[in-house]
């Protein structure tokens, strides 16, 4: 079984190749999956025949949750598969002729009801509960697409998200039915939740839950009212969808729950109150229809009520009724829609008061509609005159034993079957009769194919009739799952009560279709009192309606709105459990030492200033007092590791900033109201306020003693270290400090991909030509020059060093001269004169110490600062490394070894721009990331290779001249992973809020000669 | 353990200043807000580490008793780094929304684009729905029998009737 639904799902998927391939021809392909499933299926009858035999299978799923894929064929699902296959073949086959070559999305739709046959065969046969309702769930969706076929038509789409919202609604009812269900029997197995049902109130709810999931499946009302909407369905959906298949998940599922919660309180008022109304107002409506598939649809309706019934009922005749009818109903309604497609396609309509003469021009269609509708009426000797003697009898027979609901069963059902009589003889009339109309339609030519699959089912209806003693013992096999019984199928059991009960029915229900008029003007005189689509509709809309004003409520003010709702739900929520908790803090300390007050006292000005600030930068600054203040509180409290890396930090944040607002406006624009004012104060009060009662209960209310008592021995021994904040860091928290890392590349990766709007490139803008004047490898391949179109500004240094070797005094005399001939007006014509970095490029001086001379303009330009930051950086850079590998035992370590480098490299982008910085890092920011994260990673992954859980150190122990006692571990390798990825952090920033700011900022002035601009940044492209 | 009060008032004032900025709709000063509130946190963990020590270097000595706790340095050691991080990427948000909406002199302020919507506006988007709806009953409705105005040519109630009667 699970072999076949792979075959479903694998030709499914693979349906739009085979109809591209094949056009509509694709349909026979693949109408040959749900035959080998037919015959699949019945190779398994022998084995069905046996009592209480089945196949099984099972694979493991989701073990934690006892879910398994277990699938089983027994007499019911036997008989369920068999419908489901069997129909779902012939469907396909009529698909073939039913669409043109032409047929918009054909692919999507052979896809999609190959797919829903899988999933009702998938359903049917799986015996977890909770596979069961995934296919549940699925075929909902699919059935949504199927019936939204014509996506352009309005009642298409409408009617699909009915049925998708009528039936999902149904399925989480039952989803939390089916949860009550297995929890209180233990497992998921339907087999054993029918075997041995858990008894008390919440099952008995859970059952009825289960039932209303049936109903919204199988239409039964209050639900029904999406099934004739989707008629909007092309014809094969609605043969196949509507008759034969999806409705019928719920009858079986009825019919799969009733041996074991028949007698369950609830059940049989739900299934026979429900199911007989609906019988009856299906049929009722269905008698009034102009519409020959509506006619059907409501004619649907009432036999799912009818089937509801006798499968619900939950006697062992009963059930074997049931089965009958459930076989019956599928073999002929399937072969009624099918018979309305086709005058549907050869006619243009199906509103019978526009069709005549339609018996003599299609006879083979006629007579097996007839007998399909003959079935339906209950006429001898088809399927369904045995069928509904059988259900007559057991009404009867229960009845007679005093069950007051097989009374109202009965009489129930016995009305309905003279409505089912009438709209019977209604449609058999009204597709073929002769009748007087005044614009008979055209009858157009078809495909003799078409009619095989309505005239198979519509023979079928005979056959089955008429053979009905083999058909006895399989279905009586299910039958026996519910009890004792002697009912037997046959065509003729004598004079009995539900014979003469049959005749007075058919009697009565043709009387009806002579008289329809008289029911007609009936039927229009009396109101619609059902009328559940209003219902719907009300519902609906008012779900919409909600939505609209929370949606309104909730986001109307924007972010501010959002942050404030969120702050107010924390006050709330944590304030109100402080209150409800009561643990007030017993004693607290007024400071730890004399110049905490004093410090805390400036943070506190400083942050207040910094809220009431007007200017960005003052804002900014007296933000930054408040992290320097943090440095001294940390310094003083014992924290030298924080403190480094907080000052690390203030000082890179506030050079970022800068960075960033040098663009924006100076002020902050002003645009509260003053009554926002003080509501943002009182909540901002409300929420510091519940903050520090929160950390000072917390803080006195802690019960565990701390482990940094035995922290001093586990970072000497385990971790080779004397500083115990590093060593846990790159040790004994190393997973922690992993992930830590790799949300700082994140962040890398995505300031970067912020700013380089256009594509960031593989390597950092660079000063053409100065590494090659470096290493005096200067020639420029012409055909380089050449290609990239290399004009005026750019050629110029390239020519020169190519053209002069390693002559660079030589050079000097000509720039020189250049720009005195350009500006032969000013005094000092090298130093205030204003050049763009371009023309300073283009002139090409060989500065390679003080790289920015070339690209920065002279009255940004301080030469005393480059010269200071020139010789700061390396030894900056080589404490760096030295706080990285001593940071183990001393203040240091990675962060901050990392965040000096950074420094080191801010400070050579301040004073030089962004080609000495390209120059100081040639490599790009990415590789830093990357290399750093590896490394990390790498160190974790290690260790698994020899055994030991990830991230286990391992160490090698010298003495270095200098550094002093070394040991060398794998977690120092993991320190360089987060030294690189802090550094490269930094890169990153100052590339992307740095470099890439400026060339924009340049971008813009230079707007005025964007020709220029074009050739420079072809030129970076190309390299 | 007892807290600072010092240390707890600062955490406050910081939180409630903090919240305060943010609550505006310049994207700077939610920034300045974030820093706050940031520090705040930080002091809270901070404040966890109970009394102020010796720092935890180990020395193999008796001092090593004294200590502070270095688990919330831990904690917090990392949070600062991500911080400067979330706080570049921040600024890189809002010179990148600065610079794609071209707000000139508005600098960075959020626009208050939801303002004037109304319900009905917020409602109409399910219109498309109702039409759908509206169809569906359309079609279900045109075929429901009246038996009295089924003749084409006949329009009237009356008219029926007569016809029938005749």
């Amino acid at each position: 079984m699970a072999i076949m639904t792979v075959l479903f799902a694998v030709l499914s998927f693979a349906a739009p190749a085979i109809v591209r391939l094949l056009g509509r021809r694709a349909f026979f392909v693949l109408a040959a999956v749900p035959v080998v499933a037919f015959v699949h299926t019945l190779v398994a009858t022998p084995v069905i025949l046996q009592a209480g035999g089945s196949v099984d299978e099972s694979f493991a799923w989701i073990p934690q949750l006892e879910i398994v894929l277990s699938f089983r064929m027994d007499a019911l699902a036997w008989l369920l598969a068999l419908v489901v296959t069997g129909v779902g073949a012939l469907v396909l086959v009529y698909c073939a002729s039913y669409f043109s070559d032409d047929e918009p999305s054909l692919g999507r739709f052979a896809a999609l009801l190959l797919g829903f046959a899988g999933t009702m065969y998938g359903l049917v046969t799986s015996d977890d509960v909770i596979v069961m309702f995934m296919y549940w769930e699925i075929t909902s969706v699919l059935s949504y697409l199927l019936i939204g076929h014509y996506t352009g038509r309005k009642e298409s789409r409408g009617a699909a998200l009915q049925a998708l919202l009528v039936t999902t609604l149904g399925g989480l009812v039952m989803l939390v039915g089916v949860v009550i269900l297995s929890v209180e029997a233990g497992t998921t197995r339907i087999s054993e939740l029918v075997a041995a049902p858990p008894e008390g109130v919440g099952p008995s709810i859970a059952i009825v839950l289960v039932l209303v999931g049936a109903m919204s499946k199988s239409a039964i009302v209050p639900f029904h009212f999406w099934l004739p909407a989707a008629m909007a369905a092309p014809t094969p959906v609605s043969a196949y969808l509507h008759a034969a298949a999806m409705v019928k998940a719920g009858i079986y599922l009825v019919a799969r729950f009733a041996p074991g919660y028949a007698e369950s309180p609830g059940w049989i008022p739900v299934v026979v109150g429900f199911g007989v109304f609906t019988m009856l107002v299906g049929a009722w409506r269905s008698l009034r229809q102009y519409d020959l598939k509506l006619v059907l649809a409501y004619g649907t309706v009432s036999q799912l009520g009818f089937l509801f019934v006798i499968v619900g009922f939950g006697t062992r005749d009963a059930a074997l009724a049931g089965a009958t009818m459930l076989l019956a109903h599928a073999v002929y309604k399937a072969g009624l829609f099918l018979t309305v497609g086709i005058i549907d396609h050869r006619t243009g309509t199906r509103d019978w008061r526009k069709l005549t003469g339609l018996a003599r021009a299609m006879p083979v269609l006629t007579v097996s509609a007839v007998l399909s509708t003959a079935s339906m009426a209950g006429i001898i000797p088809l399927i369904g005159f045995v069928g509904k003697e059988a259900v007559f009898t057991a009404f009867i027979e229960a009845g007679l034993e005093g069950d007051v609901w097989a009374w109202i069963a009965l009489v129930g059902t016995a009305v309905g079957s003279v409505l089912t009589v009438a709209y019977s003889a209604r449609f058999v009339w009204g597709a073929f009769a002769n009748r007087s109309v005044k614009e008979p339609v055209e009858i157009h030519r078809d495909s003799g194919l078409i009619v095989a699959a309505p005239a198979l089912l519509g023979l079928a209806g005979v056959v089955l009739g008429v053979a009905v003693p083999l058909l006895d013992p399989l279905l009586a096999a299910y039958a026996d799952t519910l009890g004792e019984g002697d009912y037997y199928l046959a065509l003729w059991h004598g004079l009995e009560p539900a014979l003469f009960l049959s005749i007075a029915v058919i009697a009565i229900g043709l009387g009806l279709f002579v008289a329809r008029r008289t029911v007609a003007r009936l039927q229009a005189r009396v109101p619609d009192t059902v009328d559940a689509s209003r219902g719907y509709w009300t519902t609906v809309n008012a779900v919409d309606r909600t939505a609209a004003r929370v949606t309104l409520f909730a986001q109307r003010g924007g972010l501010p709105q959002y942050l404030m709702t969120i702050v107010v739900v924390f006050v709330l929520a944590v304030g109100g459990a402080l209150i409800a908790t009561g643990t007030w803090p017993t004693d607290i300390r007024l400071f730890d030492y004399g110049l905490q007050p004093v410090i805390a006292a400036c943070m506190i000005v400083a942050t207040i200033m910094a809220a009431r600030a007007r200017q960005r930068m003052t804002a900014v600054l007296l933000a930054g007092v408040t992290g320097f203040g943090l440095v001294a509180l940390f310094g003083l409290h014992g924290a030298p590791d924080l403190a480094l890396t907080q000052a690390l930090v203030e000082l890179a944040t506030i050079v970022t900033f800068i960075l960033v607002l040098r663009r924006l406006p100076q002020t902050i624009a002003q645009h509260n109201k003053p009554v926002r004012k003080v509501r943002r104060a009182i909540v901002g009060i409300l929420f510091g306020a519940t903050m520090s009662v929160v950390g000072a209960v917390a803080l006195s209310s802690r019960q565990a003693e701390s482990l940094a008592g035995d922290l001093p021995r586990l970072s000497l021994e385990e971790g080779h270290g004397r500083n115990i904040v590093n060593v846990m860091l790159v040790d004994i928290r190393a997973w922690d400090t992993m992930n830590e890392i790799a949300v700082l590349v994140v962040v890398a990766t995505g300031i970067a991909s912020l700013l380089f709007v256009s594509g960031r490139s593989g390597t950092p803008q660079r000063i053409p030509g100065a590494r090659r004047q470096r290493s005096n490898r200067r020639s420029v391949p012409a055909d380089v020059r050449h290609r990239t179109g290399l004009t005026g500004s750019i050629e110029v240094p390239a020519a020169i060093s190519a053209g002069h070797g390693g002559g660079e005094a030589s050079d000097r005399t000509d720039e020189e001269s250049q720009p005195v001939r350009s500006q032969p007006a000013t005094d000092e014509p090298k130093v205030s004169r204003t050049t763009t970095p371009e023309e300073r490029l283009a002139s090409g001086e060989r500065q390679s110490w003080l790289l920015a001379g070339r690209t920065i303009r002279d009255e940004n330009r301080s030469v005393l600062l480059e010269i200071l930051v020139r010789l700061l950086f390396h030894p900056a850079i080589v404490v760096s490394i030295f706080l990285l590998f001593t940071g183990h035992n001393t203040p240091g370590g990675g962060f901050a070894g990392g965040l000096l480098a950074g420094l080191a490299l801010v400070a050579r982008y301040l004073a030089g721009g962004r080609y000495e910085l390209a120059e100081a890092v040639p490599i790009d920011a990415g590789k830093l990331l990357g290399t750093g994260i590896l490394l990390a990673v790498g160190t974790a992954a290690a260790s698994l290779f020899f055994g030991a859980d990830a991230l286990t150190s391992a160490y090698l122990e010298t003495d270095v001249p200098v550094i002093g006692h070394l040991s060398i571990g794998t977690s120092t390798i993991f320190d360089i992973g987060v030294y690189l990825v802090v550094v490269g952090l930094t890169v990153d920033i100052l590339r992307s809020l740095g470099g890439e700011i400026d060339r924009q900022q340049e971008d813009a002035e230079l707007d005025l000669d964007p020709e220029a601009e074009d050739d420079f940044t072809t030129t970076e492209a190309s390299r | 353990m007892s807290a600072s009060l010092t240390l707890v008032i600062l955490m406050g004032v910081m939180y409630a200043v903090g919240i305060y900025v943010m609550l505006e709709r310049s994207l700077t000063r939610v920034l300045i807000g974030f820093l706050l509130v940031g520090n705040a946190t930080n002091i809270l963990i901070f404040i966890m580490s109970g009394g102020s020590g010796r720092p935890p270097l180990v020395t193999g000595t008796a001092a090593d008793a004294d200590i502070v706790d270095p688990i919330p340095q831990v904690l917090m050691l990392t949070a600062i780094v991500i911080n400067f991080g979330i706080t570049a990427f921040l600024l890189a948000l809002i010179y990148r929304s600065w610079w794609l909406a071209q707000l000139g002199e508005e600098g960075d302020t959020l626009p208050d684009e939801h303002k004037g919507e109304t319900e009905a506006e917020t409602e109409s988007s399910f219109d498309p729905l109702d039409l759908d709806d509206a169809a569906v009953h359309e079609v279900l409705r045109a075929s429901d029998e009246r038996p009295d105005d089924d003749a084409p040519a006949r329009s009237t109630h009356d008219d029926t009737t007569r016809e029938e009667r005749s």
